[in-house]
């Protein structure tokens, strides 16, 4: 017998007469799934290959999705829907008629990837937009599930900036600081704070929904389950696996939000 | 007290709601350098209306509010620039809750004067300990009780050295038994110098304190003069029903 071969090789060898004679128990049946669908081939490493692509694509997809929402997010905000020209001439209206347009293309933006499905929305970037130029699948990956997570997140940080009394913007304009200024270090912060629980609702939908993406070919966590199975034939085990992965990146980031949230709860009592 | 005049309202208008609702009807007021005005009458009498045109947190649908020889309504001007000078101090104290009460006082002479970390915290601090409430420097306001609160807030505001000092009813939304201690700093405040334009129902206050009082109702400024004239002599019937109402 060969000295390096590892346990799991030894214990496949021990089942070998009851693979053969078809007489597997259960206990055996399980590890004959796990062999064929985890270790033999080492194709562990798909699927951590797998969830690395979809580890990847969520993190920056879930960047542009919250840059890229709150400026949608600020642009819905009525007073800047109602934006009247500060000054007369031609470039006070220009500015004004600017800012009145992207808060209405907000608008649009925000109904058109709400209301048409993901799955389209990656088609269509795909083959529509990107189908005749040789592009990493990661990058559409995030461009798409990024522009798709920006429409839910800006509705998110909406409703957290109209959460935040009116009296605190009054006391960081009456101290003198630009609307810019309150909004950066009054209005954001208090908002991330009650949206948090959403926010981390929406990371943990765009996480999963990055499954997609294998339909555009992209080797993410589902397509490297669905891969094996298709080399080992078993229906259950590679996709339990892939399963089995999310739950762990879902968990930890529930958990993680958690204590972030308990970490800026500090400040009531 | 010199006599020069820091604040001059003119023709003063602001209507609600496309003009069905007017809350101010033509104002005419000056603030004096120095002055405490306090400013009394029934409410929906557009008093707080008038307050916060001051600085331009409502802005007046007609009239000028010239501040410093300023015509702070002409767009055209940096409004900043002029709240920065002019504290304001709200009902409901709207300190900023995320932030410890240090914080609180800084943010603005950091971000707007440029102060370094170590004046705006000394300022601060040396605020903090003439109100009583150094030791709750790194406290966050929902530890505070409301007087301490609406003290913080009250020098959250002089940490940007203020010219001018507006209340909007700064104990309406205190215990009883919290007045005393925020009128207390008014008082103070106003014993140091400081241009003060008050909207407030505490009479007590407008009594001992002010330099002179306005009596509006109905958008207007029905009548003004010294305490002493309106409290114990008031002219207009409109007045004097409202006193004799709230005394």
């Amino acid at each position: 017998m060969n000295e390096t071969i590892s346990i799991f090789e030894q214990w496949w060898l021990n089942i070998q007469p009851a693979l053969e004679s078809n007489t597997l128990n259960f206990w055996q049946n399980l590890y004959k799934e796990i062999y064929m669908n985890a270790i033999k081939d080492d194709r562990w490493l798909q699927y951590l290959k797998g969830l690395g692509v979809t580890l990847q694509v969520s993190l920056y997809a879930i960047l542009v999705g919250v840059a890229l929402g709150t400026l949608l997010a600020i642009l819905r905000l009525p007073q800047v829907q109602n934006v009247s020209a500060r000054g007369k001439g031609f470039f006070a209206n220009l500015g004004a008629a600017v800012v009145k347009l992207l808060s209405k293309f907000a608008g649009f933006y925000i109904n058109l990837f709400r209301g048409t499905p993901l799955l389209l929305q990656v088609l269509i970037i795909n083959f529509g937009i990107f189908g005749t130029v040789r592009i990493d699948k990661v990058i559409i990956g995030v461009i798409a599930c990024g522009l798709n997570s920006a429409a839910y997140v800006a509705e998110i940080v909406r409703g957290g900036i109209m959460s935040v009394e009116k009296g605190q913007t009054e006391a960081g304009r009456s101290l003198g600081l630009s609307s810019l200024r309150t909004m950066m270090y009054i209005i954001l912060p208090q908002a991330a704070k009650s949206a948090l629980p959403a926010m981390c609702n929406e990371f943990i939908s765009l996480i999963k929904e990055t499954s997609v993406l294998s339909y555009v070919a992209l080797t993410e966590l589902t397509k490297a389950g669905d891969y094996i199975r298709s080399r080992t034939y078993s229906a259950f085990t590679p996709y339990i696996i892939s399963g089995m992965l999310y739950l762990i990146v879902v968990l930890s980031l529930t958990w993680l939000i958690g204590k972030l949230e308990r970490r800026l709860r500090n400040s009531d009592h | 007290m010199t006599t020069d005049i820091i604040i001059s309202v003119k023709g003063l208008e602001k209507h609600f709601d496309g003009g069905n609702l007017k809350a101010l009807r033509g104002v005419d007021a000056d603030i004096k350098r120095g002055e405490v005005v306090v400013v009394i009458g029934p409410s929906g009498s557009g008093k707080s209306t008038f307050l916060r045109c001051l600085n331009l947190l409502e802005t007046p649908t007609a009239g000028t509010v010239t501040v410093e020889g300023t015509d702070i309504t002409n767009p055209k001007v940096n409004i900043n620039r002029h709240r920065e000078k002019m504290g304001m101090v709200f009902q409901h104290f709207n300190l900023f809750p995320h932030m410890t009460i240090l914080r609180n006082m800084t943010l603005a002479p950091m971000k707007i004067l440029r102060k370094s970390k170590a004046d705006a915290e000394a300022k601060a601090m040396e605020l903090l300990k003439r109100v009583g409430l150094a030791e709750r420097a790194d406290a966050y306001p929902s530890q505070l009780s409301g007087g301490q609160k609406q003290r913080i807030a009250i020098v959250r505001a002089l940490c940007m050295e203020p010219q001018v000092m507006l209340f909007d009813e700064p104990t309406s939304a205190l215990d009883p038994e919290m007045v005393g201690e925020v009128l207390d700093v008014m008082k103070q405040l106003a014993h140091d110098g400081m241009t003060m334009v008050v909207v407030t129902h505490e009479m007590g206050f407008a009594r001992e304190v002010a330099d002179r009082v306005l009596f509006m109702d109905e958008g207007v400024i029905v009548e003004e003069g010294t305490p002493d004239e309106i409290f114990s002599n008031p002219q207009n019937p409109r007045t004097k029903d409202f006193l004799n109402k709230v005394l």
